[in-house]
């Protein structure tokens, strides 16, 4: 019943059939060991910072490519008030297990070694405020509306004469216990959505979401937004990045 | 001598063969990564008919805290899959091999005679060339299905950079949502292609390998006198 008058027909010997069948099964069969002996090469490869190494490769690979071909200061879509959540989601406490008192905090600003400021929340409230209501997205991959609001880290910037600083390729941020820390690449770092945040909501931050000052970055995963930040730094190579030295991205953007 | 059919080209042959690694690599990374906020179910009310998934089938195909491994896999594939998706849309359309793909006029009719037929149903099947209807149909809808990953996953991924891809998908979350649905939906193509697969017989299979079938001539009637 099939009409096939539009798909080539040829006849051919039986041995030539038989040569070219043999030949096509050799060669899938390769194809097939080839395949699953790629998957198990790149099993046995040694882990770069959590990930496998041709993986970390590729991964740093796109970062060149996205950060190379995207507009850095495009920017994210912005919501109104009414839309935010008022149970804000918290997803994590690294960093923020010590007590922290507002009198005494400080935001450590390393200019250069040895140089280094001592900043206070008053100081930070009074740069100009900007209100961010933003899709927060989590590498988990749930989202939420949330209100945050701060100074933009780049004017905050440009107000303690951090211009050198600026042309460099990272920021480091650390919590004053040290045990969370993120490395931003300078472009998402002065992207003008990029907030030092002191306020959710309207109000002060709340311990668990990074009292006295976090850093939010709505070009980056939530692993990105470090909560109560103590030092920041500058610096050319790549800082040490709590997530990246767990088999996460190090760009984290989106 | 053998007459023989030239079915698929060797370059369709290598875009199918590569794929099917790619996207099996792609749906278990996926699924790594899914596990992290894996809230998808289908429920009425309080009651939950189908949960994805439960803990039995994470822990039986060792899928828990994989999160960042999953990223690591999906992000390196995702070229692989893209490449050699793209490769074979536009093969497909610059060889003229889209005259046998795309389903035409006739095809959603006779794509209905064609699951009779395979119910056992009807008797008759539908004339073909290279695919039937259903087939015609359930190709194209694949291809579809690929650009359709591929916008939401890029939505997903670089929702500010992408973002008209998030509009169109309706949002950061639907796309999500529609990029788990069109996983589910290769994992059924797959089980149905296969079962049509082994139905259809060896002669039909090994075309995918070697690219030809074997014209099988029905015994020719010596008319009685």
């Amino acid at each position: 019943m099939n009409d096939r008058s539009s798909l080539p027909v040829k006849t051919v010997a039986n041995r030539t059939f038989g040569r070219n069948s043999i030949l096509s099964f050799v060669l899938f069969g390769l194809f097939l060991v080839g395949a699953w002996a790629t998957f198990k090469w790149i099993k046995r490869q040694p882990q770069d910072a959590g990930a496998l190494r041709p993986l970390r490769k590729t991964l740093d690979f796109n970062e060149t490519v996205f950060s190379t071909v995207f507009d850095s200061n495009k920017l994210v879509k912005e919501y109104p008030v009414s839309h935010a959540a008022k149970r804000v989601r918290v997803n994590g406490m690294d960093g923020l297990r010590d007590s922290v008192n507002e009198e005494t905090w400080r935001l450590r600003v390393i200019r250069a070694p040895g140089d280094t400021l001592q900043i206070t929340l008053d100081d930070i409230k009074k740069l100009p405020k900007k209100d961010l209501i933003f899709d927060f997205k989590c590498i988990e991959g749930w989202d939420q509306v949330t209100h945050w609001a701060g100074v933009p880290l780049r004017t905050f910037m440009q107000h303690y004469g951090l211009s050198g600083q600026s042309k460099m390729k990272y920021v480091g941020l650390q919590t004053p216990d040290k045990k969370y820390y993120v490395g931003i690449d300078m472009p998402s770092a002065l992207h003008p959505q990029t907030l030092l945040c002191y306020e959710m909501n309207g109000q002060p931050l709340p311990i668990n979401q990074g009292f006295p000052v976090r850093l939010i970055i709505p070009v980056k995963y939530g692993i990105k937004h470090l909560k109560r930040i103590g030092t920041m730094f500058f610096s050319n190579d790549k800082p040490a990045d709590f997530w990246a030295e767990r088999g996460y991205d190090y760009y984290a953007g989106h | 001598m053998k007459a023989i059919l030239y079915k698929h080209p060797l370059a369709i042959r290598w875009f199918h063969w590569v794929n099917f690694p790619v996207l099996v690599c792609m749906i278990w990374s996926g699924l790594l990564i899914y596990w992290a906020n894996g809230v998808y179910k289908i429920s009425w009310g309080n009651k939950v008919f189908v949960k994805f998934f439960s803990t039995g089938f994470y822990k039986a195909l060792n899928v828990p805290f994989h999160l960042a491994e999953g990223m690591s896999w999906h992000f390196a594939f995702m070229w692989l899959f893209t490449i050699n998706g793209l490769l074979y849309v536009l093969f497909t359309f610059f060889s003229g091999q889209w005259k046998f793909l795309l389903p035409n006029r006739n095809s959603f009719k006779e794509a209905w005679l064609v699951l009779l037929h395979d119910l056992h149903i009807r008797k008759y099947e539908p004339p073909q060339i290279k695919y039937n209807a259903a087939q015609r149909i359930a190709y194209t809808a694949i291809m579809i299905m690929g650009i359709g990953s591929l916008i939401t996953g890029l939505a997903i991924y670089k929702p500010v950079q992408f973002s008209f891809f998030s509009w169109i998908c309706g949002g950061y979350a639907a796309a999500r949502l529609e990029h788990f649905i069109l996983t589910l939906g290769y994992v059924l193509f797959f089980l149905i292609h296969v079962i049509q697969v082994v139905k259809s017989g060896w002669n039909n299979f090994q075309a995918m390998i070697t690219g030809f079938e074997v014209i099988k001539d029905a015994p020719k009637k010596v008319p009685h006198e």
